[in-house]
Order: C-alpha cells, then sequence, then structure tokens
C-alpha cells in the first residue's frame, strides 16, 4: 500500500487529467467527462488505500477495483499508468487496434484491470461475487466499485444493492460518482433519481455524502469506508462532469466527444502544462 | 418397463457429490427447490448463495467468485435465464469467466405452466456466445456426470435440464458420457437421427418404429449442442447420406440449426428437422405438448420418409 501525501495525490490527479484529455484527443473518440469527475477519487485509492502488486496484477489477495461505469477508461488507464500497471507509452494504444487500453477497461487486454465492463448496472454485482469470494477464503481484501450516477438507473443495481446488505458484505465498497450528466443529457433531464442518499439507507448501506474534488474529504472518506465492517457502505460523491477543463465542466456534450485540437491546447494551458 | 427420473435430480445429485470441491459455490434465484440446488444448500448453506429473484444479480455475483478462484454452479429455470442474457454475455463469456448456468424447466416438455414458462430459444441464444459450451442431457444419470465433468472443463456453461420425468438410457454407462461427444444408441446405415434431452426417447421409439418398416436408424444422444461432435457427424453423414434432427426447441438455432450450419459447410446431405415450428406452447400436459408440437415419435417417422426420398 502506497500513502502519498494530499498534495502529491493532487498533482497525480492532474497529470492524469493530462492524459485523459490527450487520450481521447490522439484517437478522436472516447469519454473525457466522466474520466475527469471520477479521477479525484481514483488517486485517492489508488494512492492512499488500495493494496496491489503492479508487478503481480493476479497476487490474490489485492483489493479489487471494479470500475462500472467502463466508458471512463481513460481516467482509469491514467491511473494504472501511474502506479505501474502499465506504461505512459501504454497509454497511446487507447481505442487502437491490438492496444492494452480497449474502448472500456477490459480484464483480458490490460493488467489491473480486476472487471471487463461496457454494459452499465453490471460491475456491482461483480463486486458483491468478489466481496463473496474474499469471506469464503477468510480473505481481509475488499472489493471496491465505482458507479456512475446515471448507471443507478439500471435496475440490476437494485439488485445487488438489496442483495449486497442482505449478505451484510462490510467488505463491499461503492463510490458514486455523481456527476450529474449521462449520455443525452443532464440526469435530471432523463431520469430524475430525486433522493440518492436516502434510496441506499433504505436499502441498508451505510451512506455517506462528499465533495468528490476534494482530496481530504476523499481521503476522509475512504478512511471511513474502513471503520464500516457489518454491512456495505457508499460514498455519494458529488463530482463535476469534465472537472478541471472549463468548457468541458458541466457540459454533456463532453460525456462522449473528444477536444479537438485547439481545445486540446487550452485544456493543457488550464491543466498547467507548459505550452 | 426403464426406470424413470428427471434430469434435475441428475444435477442435484452431482452438486451434492460436487461438495468434496471447496471451491464449488451455489447460487440460487428462489427456486432451488424446483432446480435441485436445494441439496446442496442443506448440506452447506454456507457455501450456497441467495441471490433472491434476480437473475441478472445472480449471474454476475457467479462471475465475480468465478474471478477469484471459485467455481459458481447457478441456476433458475430455463426461460429466467434469458432476462440475464447481457450479463451472460458481457460479464461472463467475454472475460471467459467459467459460471456454469443451469437452466431448468426447459422447452414445452415443461407443461402447465404454459407457454411463458416453457423456453424455446436457450438452447439457440447461448450457443451464439463465444467460449459458452451448451449442454442438453436426456436422463437423469447423463446429467448427473456431465455435471460432475464441468469443474474440470475451465469454461462457462450453459445446461438445459427438464422437470418432468424420463426413461433412464445410462444406467451401468458411465464410461460413454463426455462433454463434446455424441452418443449412438442404435446402429444403422439409412439415416442418422441426431436428438437432444426427451426427444432422444421419442428418436429410439421412432428407430423401433421405422425397423419394423426395414428402415435401419443410427438414433444419436447429442447432449452436447456446443462444441458440436463434427467427428460424429462427418461419420453419419458419409455412412447414412441423410440426418433427421430432433428438439424440444425451436427447429431456429437449436441443434437442428447447429448440425445444419456444419453439414451444409462439409458434406451436404439432406436433413429434416424436428422442433417447434417458430410458434409459442400452451398450457397441457407434457406428452400433449410434444404432440401439439408436433415432437412424438410419429412426427420423427414422418421426417425420416421425407429425409429418405430427398436422399441421392
Amino acid at each position: 500500500m502506497v500513502s502519498k501525501t494530499v498534495s502529491e495525490l493532487e498533482e497525480m490527479a492532474r497529470r492524469c487529467r493530462v492524459e485523459i484529455c490527450k487520450m481521447t484527443h490522439r484517437i478522436q473518440a472516447g469519454h473525457p467527462g466522466g474520466s475527469l469527475s471520477e479521477i479525484d477519487i481514483l488517486c485517492g485509492l489508488y494512492g492512499r488505500r488500495l493494496r496491489y502488486r503492479p508487478e503481480e496484477p493476479d497476487w490474490n489477495d489485492r483489493d479489487r477495483f471494479i470500475l462500472s461505469k467502463g466508458h471512463a477508461s481513460p481516467g482509469m488507464y491514467a491511473v494504472l499508468a501511474e502506479v505501474g500497471f502499465i506504461s505512459h507509452d501504454d497509454l497511446k494504444s487507447y481505442r487502437v487496434k491490438g492496444g492494452v487500453c480497449q474502448g472500456h477497461v477490459d480484464s483480458k487486454w490490460c493488467p489491473g484491470v480486476d472487471f471487463s465492463a461496457g454494459s452499465l448496472g453490471m460491475g456491482l454485482s461483480f463486486g458483491l461475487g468478489c466481496a463473496i469470494a474474499a469471506r469464503l477464503e477468510g480473505s481481509s481484501r475488499n472489493a471496491y466499485v465505482m458507479v456512475g450516477d446515471g448507471e443507478i438507473q439500471e435496475g440490476s443495481i437494485w439488485e445487488a444493492a438489496m442483495a449486497a446488505a442482505h449478505h451484510e458484505l462490510g467488505n463491499l465498497k461503492l463510490f458514486i460518482d455523481c456527476n450529474g450528466i449521462q449520455n443525452d443529457d443532464f440526469c435530471d433531464a432523463q431520469m430524475r433519481m430525486f433522493d440518492i442518499p436516502a434510496k441506499w439507507r433504505a436499502f441498508g448501506w451505510s451512506v455517506r455524502v462528499i465533495d468528490g474534488h476534494d482530496m481530504n474529504e476523499i481521503i476522509q472518506a475512504i478512511e471511513w469506508m474502513d471503520t464500516v465492517q457489518d454491512k456495505p457502505c457508499v460514498v455519494i460523491a458529488n463530482t463535476v462532469k469534465g472537472k478541471g477543463v472549463s468548457f468541458m465542466e458541466n457540459n454533456p456534450a463532453f460525456h462522449g466527444a473528444a477536444p479537438n485540437d485547439a481545445q486540446l491546447r487550452q485544456a493543457l494551458i488550464e491543466l498547467g502544462v507548459e505550452q | 418397463m426403464s426406470r424413470m427420473a428427471a434430469t434435475r435430480d441428475g444435477y442435484g445429485e452431482a452438486l451434492l457429490e460436487l461438495v468434496a470441491n471447496p471451491k464449488v459455490v451455489v447460487l440460487e434465484a428462489d427456486l432451488g427447490k424446483s432446480t435441485k440446488s436445494l441439496h446442496f444448500r442443506n448440506s452447506h448453506p454456507e457455501r450456497t448463495v441467495s441471490c433472491g429473484i434476480g437473475e441478472q444479480n445472480m449471474l454476475l455475483i457467479g462471475a465475480g467468485l468465478a474471478s477469484s478462484g471459485f467455481i459458481p454452479f447457478a441456476s433458475t429455470f430455463a426461460i429466467f435465464t434469458e432476462r440475464a442474457f447481457e450479463q451472460m454475455r458481457n460479464g461472463i463469456a467475454r472475460p471467459d469467466l467459467a459460471v456454469h448456468l443451469c437452466g431448468s424447466h426447459g422447452g414445452t416438455h415443461t407443461g402447465t405452466d404454459g407457454s411463458s414458462a416453457q423456453s424455446i430459444e436457450d438452447l439457440a441464444i447461448y450457443r451464439t456466445l463465444p467460449n459458452v459450451v451448451v449442454i442438453h442431457p436426456c436422463d437423469d444419470i447423463s446429467t448427473k456426470e456431465l455435471t460432475m465433468q464441468l469443474p474440470n472443463l475451465n469454461k462457462p456453461s450453459y445446461m438445459r435440464t427438464a422437470r418432468n420425468k424420463t426413461p433412464v438410457l445410462y444406467e451401468d454407462r458411465l464410461s460413454e458420457i463426455k462433454i463434446g461427444k455424441g452418443i449412438e444408441l442404435t446402429s444403422g446405415d439409412d439415416v442418422a437421427i441426431i436428438a437432444c434431452g426427451v426427444l432422444v426417447h421419442e428418436s429410439i421409439r421412432a428407430a423401433e418404429i421405422l425397423e419394423e418398416n426395414g428402415i435401419n436408424a443410427t438414433v444419436v444422444d447429442m447432449h452436447t449442442i456446443k462444441p458440436l461432435d463434427k467427428a460424429l457427424i462427418d461419420k453419419l453423414s458419409t455412412k447414412c447420406g441423410a440426418i433427421v434432427t430432433a428438439e424440444d426447441h425451436s427447429v431456429i438455432g437449436g441443434l437442428g440449426g447447429a448440425v445444419s450450419e456444419y453439414v451444409v459447410s462439409s458434406n451436404p446431405i439432406p436433413i429434416e428437422k424436428i422442433g417447434v415450428n417458430d410458434r409459442f406452447g400452451e398450457s397441457a400436459e407434457a406428452d400433449e405438448m410434444l404432440e401439439i408440437m408436433g415432437l412424438k415419435s410419429n412426427n420423427i417417422v414422418d421426417a425420416v420418409h421425407r429425409v429418405l426420398s430427398r436422399k441421392s
């Protein structure tokens, strides 16, 4: 387990944001918005809490991290390169024939990826299986899952939510990246979800709401998750889609659109890269 | 009269024996009493995961367990497995995780529950998935033996079982039962009748009727639809020159589809397909359903005469 300081984690997240913009620009495809909203949490997890061995990706007692919103793969690839599962050069293979960085995160292609994602609503159930497996083996490893807020419109999420509480899976830890935007529009226009924390409490989970871009709050939430052992817990993170790049922020157009040349230049300036 | 038993009982007995493997876990979706996984649950509740009435969640819990080195056996009614098809496709088949899915109460033979419960497309849809092995046994002994072989497969699988009792064929014949290997039950040079599930028994009866009329049929129990026993089909194509397939399943995409697809590209010979002719069922007793759907031995005999008239 590595333990970076808050400022180191913030700097790691900044570097990852740069890579997210470069990756999507390079292939002129992909999902920058949701990658930028999730990235601070991913850096907090990989930099402070997850147990893993980049030199031994299949180490049995590693914590599992399941990116259920698998389209936000640039964010995960950037982190995997930061911590050494893949090289920074591998990031150039995003969506490219034969590349380890497939369009959606894929365990068959990329070391460090535990779950082959792509269809929304699946990762939490997979996480349940990982958590039950850890319990059966008597292992202290945890299963961390990240879903998007739009994703919880999928009915199967609630099958999983109910089952996790029923089985009292204290080793299952969920993050909801609440950036308020889904593919076609704002979530509130597509399908209002009303009181999301109340829904999870009603399903029997321990719930905490945070600012998903405040690294101190993220770290406190991760530490809080360790204290919840008798039931599953969820951190509902209020985030901004496209966070860190002004013209992408809270802009539904950048759910699944890449920056053009001029937009990349502006993004890199905003992210502190010398031009 | 041979002993009668349901294939689902063979599945339940196999799970109970697989208890000895500490990696085997059982997943249920509120139908363990029906699929017969309840014996495992009663024996080892700590290795049984209740998923409530939630098939999509169940399959992906299985995927998570398989990715962690366990060998999950999940079961529900065949029709309800279909609700989780995309989970099977994207969460299990694509990452090639060895989750073993059993759909019981398959086919129109499931009877009086009516058309909503009579899966006639399960074999077809699972056969389209890369990596997935598709099995439909005809008696309790072969069901048990094939289930016992699944942990060594290291591939995802779908097995259809049935609720209603059928004659037991494989008493003292365990050595003949292997995943991916069809079993020749009779030997004849005029026509090959390739069947699975309950229609194996109708095919045997059809062969008896045909023999009385001087027509000798090789009846095959093709319990594994995928991977198909191509070597056996090659042999029978050469030997018999005509094939009838028989299944309690749609004529589209199941055993008949699999055999036809292979034969047309290898050694084209006439084929007739006995199956559900692109329609839904209704409430009726199991045997009545076979009559309604044209799946009885006399229908197979008619199909043999048709295929022989086309044989050059």
